[in-house]
């Protein structure tokens, strides 16, 4: 079983096709979750504090915005633990999304650079593009799979 | 209690969401957050044009649109993006402007780090609590019966006796202990108006002492110095209709304030550097060895252009002051340039938050500095009002506003 980060990272259809091919997807919801749960911290909504932000500037420098480093301090090690990565670019933001563009543009250089094997598409606009990325999605974790 | 909405981008994962509610909590208000779907944002993003790459801005204006459209009721209305975003900054202004231009909601703005804290925001969303609250009392156009405010400022404490609309009595002291030096303050204005602490029928506290001084006065209103303040300014300039602005550098902070009728309806306050403040001034008129007050006759024998300052910093725009002075540079010439460099921070940083309305009205123990007002005067093409008694407009927008209460238990 592999471990598949996604982009953007909190995308429901992309987390279920990775769970469907047998693989164990990471996603924000499962991070974002353990910390709304830790009793320990109070800080709503997300029970993020000004910790985040300074762990964030180990991918950005202090110049970057609190909220792009905040956000790539959550975010940021789901791509570092990842056997594989599959982006989807150019989604709309009901389909997942950060908010920020900033961050968006910064983790899809993330990926690129990792040489982690990763497959990057761009969102279909058609059925056919929609079955087309489906198929390649599923075809590169079987490929990934086989080479693990 | 009132609803402040909030449109923000960035709050919660900057740690901070807490410190913003905890601040509304304080004065008494609930933060809200107007909810819109996702085809309303998308059709906002038509409608405005301002096709903002993150997701987040783009709720921003479409929570806007809600706001005006009368969907979501709201009292106020809380900008805020992270500090350094360009397309925040760019967004917000133009969604303030969106709010200001179709709707009547009062509007702060505010840029925050990961190290923002609830106290910083306070004064902000009591501001914004008062103007909601008390439209009536901020409307107040006389001062009546015999009145004392007080501004207990982080620099000096002021005092002021008012009597049927006229100031009889002045004091001023330097804050050191809040109430000592409030007590000298009210001495001296006491003395000089010829009346005793009990012949007055109501007190106003202003300023960051303002809750121990209404504590130890038994004062009938403790308001933050944001209303109060344009209250005085208005008053002093005599513009208590229509628009004005008012620039209001203290000794450790600065607001611009835009008002109609008397009352603000979007106000910046500076909370970053302290370059831009009366301490400043304060530190040159120190370095060029004569007393503050001899600084507003120094400065206007100047010229700043005759000195290079690289840093509006409070350290390092005092360091290329003292280099100049060592290359030669005349005393008059650093002074002006200090002046300049206070007036070009305030407008780079605080007046592109605001729409300039005239008449402008500068305020506060700075105003008194001639080289200040000049500075303003060349950056803005507009020539401030400096009013009488600019310098004790808080303790006079305290006198004022108190008198509302006069025969109140």
């Amino acid at each position: 079983m592999l471990k598949v980060a996604i982009f953007p990272p909190n995308s429901l259809i992309l987390s279920d096709l990775v769970e469907r091919a047998g693989h164990e997807p990471l996603t924000i919801m499962e991070t974002i979750s353990k910390k709304v749960r830790d009793v320990e911290i109070d800080s709503p909504p997300l029970n993020i504090t000004a910790e985040e932000p300074s762990k964030g500037l180990q991918y950005a420098s202090a110049e970057a915005p609190s909220g792009v480093r905040g956000r790539l301090s959550v975010f940021g090690p789901l791509y570092e633990k990842a056997d594989a990565i599959i982006a989807l670019k150019d989604a709309p933001m009901n389909f997942g999304c950060l908010g920020c563009a900033r961050t968006n543009e910064f983790l899809l250089y993330m990926i690129k650079k990792s040489g982690i094997p990763q497959l990057v598409l761009t969102y279909p606009k058609t059925e056919e593009e929609a079955r087309s990325v489906v198929s390649r999605i599923l075809a590169f974790l079987k490929e990934v799979e086989g080479n693990d | 209690m009132i609803k402040i909405a909030q449109l923000a981008c960035g709050p919660e994962y900057s740690g901070i969401q807490k410190e913003i509610e905890k601040a509304a909590h304080m004065v008494n208000a609930q933060v809200i957050f107007p909810d819109v779907s996702y085809e309303y944002i998308k059709e906002t993003t038509d409608i405005t044009g301002f096709e903002a790459q993150s997701p987040g801005l783009q709720l921003m204006f479409a929570r806007a649109r809600a706001l005006v459209e009368g969907l979501v009721e709201a009292d106020a209305v809380f900008l805020a993006t992270c500090f350094r975003c360009a397309e925040g900054a760019l967004l917000k202004n133009e969604v303030r402007r969106y709010i200001q231009k179709n709707s009547n909601l009062p509007v702060v703005m505010y840029s925050f780090t990961e190290n923002t804290k609830s106290d910083e925001l306070l004064t902000r969303m009591e501001a914004l609590q008062t103007i909601a609250e008390r439209k009536q009392l901020l409307g107040r156009k006389r001062q009546e019966g015999l009145t004392l405010g007080l501004d207990s400022g982080s620099a000096t404490t002021k005092a002021v006796i008012m009597r049927d609309n006229e100031v009889i009595g002045t004091g001023w002291h330097p804050t050191q202990a809040v109430i000592r030096s409030a007590n000298k303050a009210v001495d001296d204005a006491l003395s000089e108006a010829g009346v005793t602490i009990n012949d007055l029928e109501a007190i106003g506290t202003t300023g960051y002492g303002r809750h121990t001084l209404g504590k130890h006065f038994n004062a009938n209103l403790i308001q933050e110095e944001l209303t109060v303040n344009s209250k005085g300014a208005v008053w002093t300039a005599d513009v208590l209709e229509g628009e004005a602005t008012v620039i209001d550098i203290g000794g450790m902070d600065n607001k611009v304030i835009t008002i109609n009728n008397g009352i603000p309806d979007s106000f910046t306050m500076g909370g970053i550097c302290a370059g831009a403040s009366g301490r400043f001034l304060e530190i040159t008129a120190n370095r060029v060895g004569v007393d503050i007050s001899e600084l507003s006759e120094l400065s206007m024998k100047g010229n700043p252009k005759n000195v290079h300052m690289a840093s509006y910093c409070i350290i390092f725009g005092i360091q290329d002051l003292v280099t100049e002075l060592a290359a030669g540079v005349s005393r008059e010439d650093v002074a002006a340039a200090a002046c300049y460099s206070v007036a070009e921070q305030v407008y780079e940083q605080q007046l592109q938050e605001v729409d300039i309305r005239e008449p402008l009205i500068q305020v506060g123990g700075t105003s008194l500095i001639l080289g200040l007002n000049r500075a303003f005067e060349d950056i803005l093409k507009i020539k401030p009002i400096v009013p009488k008694h600019s310098q004790f407009i808080g303790a006079i927008g305290g006198a004022l506003l108190s008198s509302a209460f006069i025969g109140e238990e």
